[in-house]
């Protein structure tokens, strides 16, 4: 995936698997990111995404949040409850995923 | 609270002195960006430079510079030091995108207040270190990070022009690269301050340590610094604790021996140049694609009718009869 999206023009910061919510969100930070992607791999990360979106608010990083991954469908309106923008479920088109960052991410620096 | 949106360039310049990360980190995208900001960025931030010893790390891919940073970070941390880092990679030329994963190796670091991580993308820089790198560098400057460890990737250009960014340049090899030395470029080992061969576990150690010993010792280092050779294991973080105490030394003999002064006045000179350089590209140059007179010109140089340097020549000659009158 982020080979795709590097292919696609843009900057991806990889910052590897198994990443506690305080880790990616100081990522995020640092590298003033547009984008948050977010793989669901496990039933763990239903409670690791919402204390994520939490550290977000909380730090007020204004970040857009996508996540994919085998998703049940309660939680996919779960999560979306709590400000993922979008879940892409294992059968997305990577075209998709990227048109739906360039349609959603607004342009640096008009902020 | 701190940060809100619209903040101007002063706002942000004004939250990075009083350590506000975010405010760092959307100033480093402001120069990344818009350049036309960098200026402002750059006047601002004036007052608070020159604080930070700016240690440059570069070698040849996969020698481990990534994991030998995130130990040096923990050692740093241990000593009491704030430290900045900075990754380059480079940039695809084919899709303008670039992947940034030296990150990877040092996560566990990104959540400790007294550091701040961030990767950068070599874009369209042609002379290798983009200048957004070195309003980077200035950036974490003023947020007051005592060290500041930029690095790079082992690719020509790149690795020289380290030297208009570092006070302190590291190489980093490793063992075992069929012909070590070849590895390190002539010209390359001229950069080095300090050199590293890491993952001194592997054999051949003994033989690249002496290639390169022997190859600094042609060198002549009368009364200055003689480039250091130590070796490290980075996933052990063997070697780790001397390799620091050699880049105080060096920080020691820079501020001692005045080449500390020289260096930066040298630097002083390249950035000057290379901000010069921009502009006159872009005032004057920027503006001949498409006039009928450099459209000609092309054509000809293309057909060989005229060699690059005629029509160069003739080309600025006219540029500046036009500009006087």
């Amino acid at each position: 995936m982020a080979r795709a999206l590097r292919d696609a023009g843009m900057e991806v910061v990889y910052t590897g698997i198994r990443q506690t919510p305080d880790q990616i969100v100081e990522a995020a930070i640092q590298e003033d990111v547009d984008v948050i992607g977010l793989s669901i791999l496990s039933g763990a990360h239903m409670h690791l995404i919402p204390r994520i979106m939490e550290l977000l608010r909380e730090k007020r990083a204004d970040v857009l949040v996508i996540c994919g991954g085998i998703t049940p469908k309660e939680d996919v309106s779960h999560l979306k409850e709590i400000g993922v923008r979008e879940v892409f479920g294992p059968g997305a088109r990577t075209d998709d995923i990227i048109k739906f960052i360039k349609n959603n991410v607004r342009a640096k620096g008009s902020s | 609270m701190v940060m809100v949106l619209n903040m101007d360039v002063k706002g942000l310049v004004e939250q990075l002195l009083k350590g506000d990360r975010k405010s760092a980190a959307r100033l480093i995208t402001l120069v990344e960006n818009q350049p036309e900001k960098a200026h402002e960025v750059a006047s601002l931030l004036l007052p608070h430079l020159g604080r930070a010893h700016v240690v440059g790390v570069t070698g040849i891919p996969g020698s481990g510079k990534s994991t030998l940073i995130d130990k040096l970070i923990k050692e740093l941390r241990g000593r009491g030091k704030t430290v900045g880092v900075i990754s380059i990679d480079v940039t695809s030329p084919f899709t303008g995108g670039a992947l940034l994963g030296d990150r990877i190796r040092m996560q566990e670091r990104s959540i400790d207040e007294g550091v701040f991580i961030r990767s950068m993308a070599t874009r369209g820089s042609l002379g290798g270190v983009a200048s957004a790198t070195k309003d980077a560098v200035k950036i974490l400057d003023a947020f007051g990070k005592d060290i500041i460890l930029v690095e790079t990737v082992g690719a020509g250009q790149i690795e020289v022009d380290i030297m208009k960014i570092a006070d302190t340049v590291i190489l980093v090899t490793q063992p075992g690269l069929g012909d070590d030395i070849q590895a390190i470029k002539a010209g390359i080992m001229e950069i080095g301050d300090i050199f590293v061969v890491n993952k001194a576990d592997l054999s051949g150690v003994e033989r690249a340590m002496g290639q390169l010993e022997a190859m600094l010792n042609l060198g002549r280092w009368a009364g200055e610094w003689k480039p250091a050779v130590i070796r490290t294991i980075s996933q052990t973080g063997e070697g780790v604790p001397e390799l620091l105490d050699i880049i105080f030394k060096h920080m020691d003999f820079l501020k001692n021996s005045g080449l500390l002064q020289e260096r930066r006045r040298r630097r002083g000179e390249a950035e000057l140049m290379d901000v010069i350089r921009e502009r006159l590209t872009q005032s004057i140059v920027g503006g001949f694609r498409g006039k009928p007179e450099f459209e000609t010109l092309v054509d000809k140089v293309a057909r060989g009718k005229t060699d690059p340097y005629s029509a160069a020549d003739l080309m600025l000659k006219s540029y500046l009869e036009k500009k006087k009158s």
